[in-house]
Formats: structure tokens, sequence, C-alpha cells
């Protein structure tokens, strides 16, 4: 009973989706077109941020460790002179 | 008559007219609005809008939801995009072109078909085309039949099945006061009359066309607004089209409420005066066109204007609002304009006797300098009316294009008109007439209030009988007709043009002939397709009463 609601529930969600972007009065190629090009662009940004994401982040984080080390590194300099 | 204590929770969300417009001139102190308040109360005077309302005026407009609306504009990008791809299509051939062209040897004519009103024609509106222009083949009274009809590529084409859905609830046509019906007191006099004069008049009014009918009929449609003379026209359209232009002329001013109809438009365009629009209901805005006519006069010559006409509809059908009579009124007195009413919705369905907004604010038929109604909505019949001064009338009679060219109302259809009139006064000896205004009464207020616990956004105001329910996006236009016709159930569904182009709605219209067991069962079924559809926008969730019975009225809700 659990899958059959969750079906119905997905089922609800992908109706809200055509009503929305107006797939709904699209005939079936126009949708075809509509979703192929939705669904490429989704895996392409996707992949970017699996491929990217982490780079970006370690580099950032590497950054402000930097500017605070720094930092860290003037304000004892001074306190020493 | 009680007192406009919830003038202030009803009317908070506009912005009200302050009392010191209308109350500080001495003319506004007849029988119709109250007396001057002393200065000290100042505060309340703006809290009951100079005491020109007898009864609180409660209208809302809730606002679109900013995510709604976003999502409306995209799926709008969505469907001109691909209106861009279908074009292309059919400008190279790919594909077979449906809709209206030039022809080839006037391809290198001025374009037809480029604007965009055409555009959305071929790429937006036959999409969703199946909800309109639907064939009924019964009568159109609470119930009716419709044959069906498939499309076999996209609704281009339409053929008919052959079966007939039989008693789909009526919840579109404009039968306010059930008078649309195959069976009764009006329909025998009605074949009583078709069987004496015949169904043809073959003339205008002023040729040989004017029959003992048709002084009959407008000597009771003058007994009926308490107006010296009325006149009956054809066609409703043409009532205002063709009479606005012998009212005014060049160096008159129109002041044009913003969402008037096409008929008064085309109307106040005909006749070549000039027109100024101001907001919808907004008395502010009519005041400050009022204030700018008359210091500043016409536009290059600065000769005070000929004539000034007030152009107002008593309720408009596409927001479900009321006219703000009492102010509108209370200003043309202080700068001396002349009003025309447009009564075409709300003669029979507003006031405790049905005689209109005029009744239902309490004011005098004097006041309103022209008033105008149809006989479509309330009456069952066709045509339309103009009611005021004998002199008013008699102009009319000689001048009006509609006299002189139109053909007069059938036999048959005055007839119509004259017994449910004397129904709704009780002159037929019968309650039958009252009966009916107060079950509209009873229905309006028991649908609209059931619809806003459900979450709808509803625009309106709370008496009106036309019940616009917000849709916004347009894939859920054609959702909501196709949903609502499987259900057994016929709805109106408004787009672009007739409205904004984010704010399409449906359109309900309820009637007398509506019993509780059917306002329920569309209830009901509204409420599955809004589940469905994701249509309750609402963010006002009213507080639901814990029992309804059904002709309780209050005034409870508060918007915060």
């Amino acid at each position: 009973m659990d899958i059959k609601s969750l079906k119905n529930y997905l089922y609800w969600l992908y109706c809200q989706f055509e009503l929305i972007t107006c797939s709904y009065l699209m005939e079936p190629w126009e949708k075809l077109l509509f979703y192929t090009f939705n669904i490429t662009m989704l895996v392409m940004v996707l992949y970017t941020a699996y491929i990217f994401v982490p780079v970006h982040i370690s580099t950032a984080f590497q950054f402000f460790l930097h500017l605070l080390g720094n930092q860290h590194e003037n304000t004892y300099h001074e306190n020493l002179e | 008559m009680e007192r406009p204590e919830r003038a202030a929770a009803a009317l908070g969300a506009q912005p009200r007219a302050n009392g010191c417009s209308g109350a500080a001139h001495g003319a506004l102190r007849n029988g119709y609005v109250r007396g001057l308040p002393a200065p000290d109360t100042q505060v309340n005077q703006i809290v009951h809008n100079g005491g020109l309302y007898k009864r609180p005026f409660n209208e809302a407009f809730e606002e679109t939801p900013m995510l709604v609306a976003v999502l409306t504009y995209v799926g709008y990008g969505v469907l001109t995009l691909f209106g861009y791809l279908r074009d292309f299509m059919r400008q190279w051939k790919i594909e077979k072109c449906q809709n209206a062209t030039e022809r080839a040897e006037q391809k290198d004519f001025v374009p037809l078909y480029q604007d965009f009103e055409n555009f959305y024609n071929r790429n937006l509106y036959t999409r969703i085309r199946d909800s309109w222009n639907r064939p009924i083949c019964s009568v159109p009274g609470a119930k009716v039949d419709m044959m069906e009809r498939v499309s076999h590529d996209y609704n281009w084409t339409f053929t008919y099945t052959g079966r007939v859905i039989k008693d789909i609830i009526n919840m579109g046509s404009y039968n306010y006061l059930g008078f649309a019906q195959k069976a009764g007191t009006c329909q025998e006099a009605a074949a009583e009359v078709l069987s004496q004069y015949g169904a043809g008049v073959c003339s205008t009014r002023q040729e040989m066309g004017n029959l003992d009918k048709h002084e009959e009929l407008e000597e009771l449609v003058a007994r009926f607004l308490g107006v010296e003379s009325a006149m009956a026209y054809g066609m409703g359209f043409a009532t205002n089209s063709m009479n606005i232009p012998a009212l005014v002329g060049k160096g008159c001013l129109i002041l044009s409420d913003e969402l008037n109809h096409a008929s008064l438009v085309l109307g106040a365009r005909l006749s070549g005066a000039t027109i100024r629009i101001f907001k919808h209901n907004n008395m502010q805005s009519l005041e400050k066109l009022l204030k700018d006519a008359i210091v500043h006069g016409q536009p290059r010559t600065r000769r005070p204007w000929k004539k000034i006409l007030i152009l107002v509809e008593g309720i408009y059908s596409m927001e479900g609002s009321i006219v703000r009579l009492p102010e509108v009124i209370a200003l043309k007195k202080k700068y001396k304009s002349y009003l025309y009413l447009d009564e075409a919705h709300s003669i029979g369905a507003l006031g405790p006797s049905g005689r209109g907004v005029v009744e239902y604010f309490g004011l005098s038929p004097e006041d309103v300098d022209v008033m105008m109604g149809t006989f479509t909505k309330s009456f069952g019949a066709a045509g339309g009316y103009i009611g005021g001064k004998k002199e008013l009338i008699d102009y009319l009679r000689t001048y009006s294009h509609s006299a002189v060219y139109a053909t007069s109302l059938s036999p048959p259809v005055v007839e119509q008109v004259i017994t449910s009139m004397k129904c709704i006064m009780g002159e037929d000896g019968t309650t039958v007439g009252k009966a009916r205004v107060q079950q509209l009464a009873e229905n309006t207020r028991y649908f609209r209030r059931r619809l806003k616990e459900m979450g709808f956004i509803i625009y309106g105001n709370e008496d009106s009988p036309v019940v616009p329910l917000m849709l916004y996006m347009p894939a859920k236009i054609g959702a909501f007709g196709r949903e609502m016709l499987k259900r057994n159930i016929g709805v109106v569904v408004v787009g672009f043009p007739a409205t904004p182009i984010i704010e399409s709605r449906a359109r309900f219209c309820l009637s007398a002939a509506h019993t509780k067991e059917m306002l329920d069962t569309a209830l009901k079924e509204i409420d599955e397709v809004g589940d469905l559809l994701q249509l309750k926008y609402s963010r006002h969730r009213l507080v639901p009463l814990l029992d309804r019975p059904f002709d309780e009225t209050t005034y409870e809700e508060t918007e915060d």
C-alpha cells in the first residue's frame, strides 16, 4: 500500500510539473523535445557540479586559511617587536 | 438599515475615500446621506466613509502570490518558445499550416497575421480551445445538455461523437434568477404571444415596428426601475454602443472605468468624445480626473467641457466587483457631471427586491441620469433598455441609431421579459419572484463563503453572484475546464485577452435555480479539482465554522 501511495504521489508531482511548465498542453513530440532539452541541461549541470565543486571548495578553503594565517603571523610578529 | 460598523475591517485593503471630499459640501445634505458629523469625529468619519454607505462594503482582491506569478510567466515563456518553433516549422513547410494565412499572391503585402493577437491565437488559444464554444442542446437552466465532441488534431478541428452529455450542472450561464426555463408561466405567455404576433417584426421602431407590446414593456420597465420613462432595444451590446454616441459627441468628456465592457468602450469611441480612464472602482482617481477636467477644460482651447459623462457598471463581470455607487453619485453632484450606469449584470441580481444596484445601496434612481440594463441576464430574454427622465428618453427615441436602424424586439421575447418582470415585482400575485431573489442572495453568500474556506482566491464583492476563481497558469485554464466537464459540471474559464495575461480565472455565475444539493455537488467537485491541480493559492485562511447553517450570513472574517 505504501508503494502504491508513493507512486500516486509521484504521479501527482509529475502532473504538477506538467501543469506548471505547460507541457500538459504540448503534443507528444513537443513534450519529447522539451524533456530531452531539460534533462540534458540538468545532467550537464550535475556533471559540472560533480567535477568542479570539490575543487572549488578546497581552493576557497585554502584561500581563507591563507588569509587568516597571514593575519595571525602579522600580529604575532608585531607583538614581538 | 444597519450601520457600517465593519467598514473598517471590510475596507482594510483598499484606500478609502476620506469623508472630507463628500461631507465638506453642503450639497450632500439630502435624504440619502447622513448628516454631517462634527469635525472632531474626523477619524470616525474616515472609517464610516462619510456615512455614505448604509451597509458594509466587503470587496477583496487578494494579491497574486509571488511564486505563482513567476511560474505563470515561466509557463507563458515556454509556450511562447514553442510557438516560435511551430511558426518556424509552418513557415518552412515542415508542418502543415492549419490556421488562416494570406493567399500566395499576397505574400509580399503587409502581413496580416503577424501581430501578437494572432500569434497568441494560433499557438496558445488553440491548444485549449475545447473549453469554449461548447455546443449545448437544451435550455440553459440550472442543468444543461451538451453535445460531446472530440478532436483528433489537437483542437484544430472537432467532430461530434453523437453522444449527448446530459444534466451538466450549469455554472456558466447568466441565469441569475432562473428564468431560463422551458416550462412555466413565462414560457406559456411567450408561446401565446408567438401564436398571436409571430416571431418577426420586419421593421425598425421608428417605421412599422412599434408594437403595443413594446409600449407595455417600456411602461413596465419604467415602473420597475422607478424612473419616468424607458426605452427597450433588441440587443444589449447595441444599446450601449449605439446610444452613447447619441448622448455625447465632440467637445464632451467621458470618464470611463478601467474595466468597462467592450460595448461601453465601443460606444465611447464611436461618439468622438475625449475619453479618460480612471482606475477600477477607485474614487480618488475619478475625483482627480474630475478636478482636472473642471480646472483645465478642453485640451488646447481651455474651454469648459460641454458635458462630462461618467461610465460605470453595476457589477463588473470579470472581477465580480460592485461599483461604489454612493461615492460616485456624491462626486457627480459635487462636480456637476452626468452618470451612465450599466446594470447588465446587477439588475435583478442585487437589491432586496431585485431592482439593481441602486436599490442595493438604498439610493434614489433619480440620482442616476441614464440607467441602462439588459434583459439577457436576469430575465431570460434578449435585449437592453435605457431608463431616465422623459426628455432624455424622448430624445433617444428620435436620435438613437438603434431606434432608427435596428429591428425592434421580437414579440415572444418581449412577453418573456414582461412576465418575468411582473413575477419579480410580485404583480402576478405570487411570491415566486421575491423567493427567487432571496434564493440567489443565499446561494451567493453560501457559495462564496465555502470557496473562500476551501482556500481559493476569489475576487470581488461578497454580494455579487459572479464569482471569479483565480487560476493564473495557462495550463490550468485548459485543465480546469476539462476536469470539471469530466465531473459533469460546466464552467466558463477566461484568459487573455479578456483578463490581464497572468490573471486568468474561472468564472462561476450563480443562479436562483441552483438548489443547495447542486451547489454542494459543485463545491465537492471544485474542491477535488482544486486539490488535483493545486489551485488553493490563498494565504488568508479563514476559520471554518463548526456548523454551517445554510442561511447564515457572517462577516466575521478579517484579513490581516
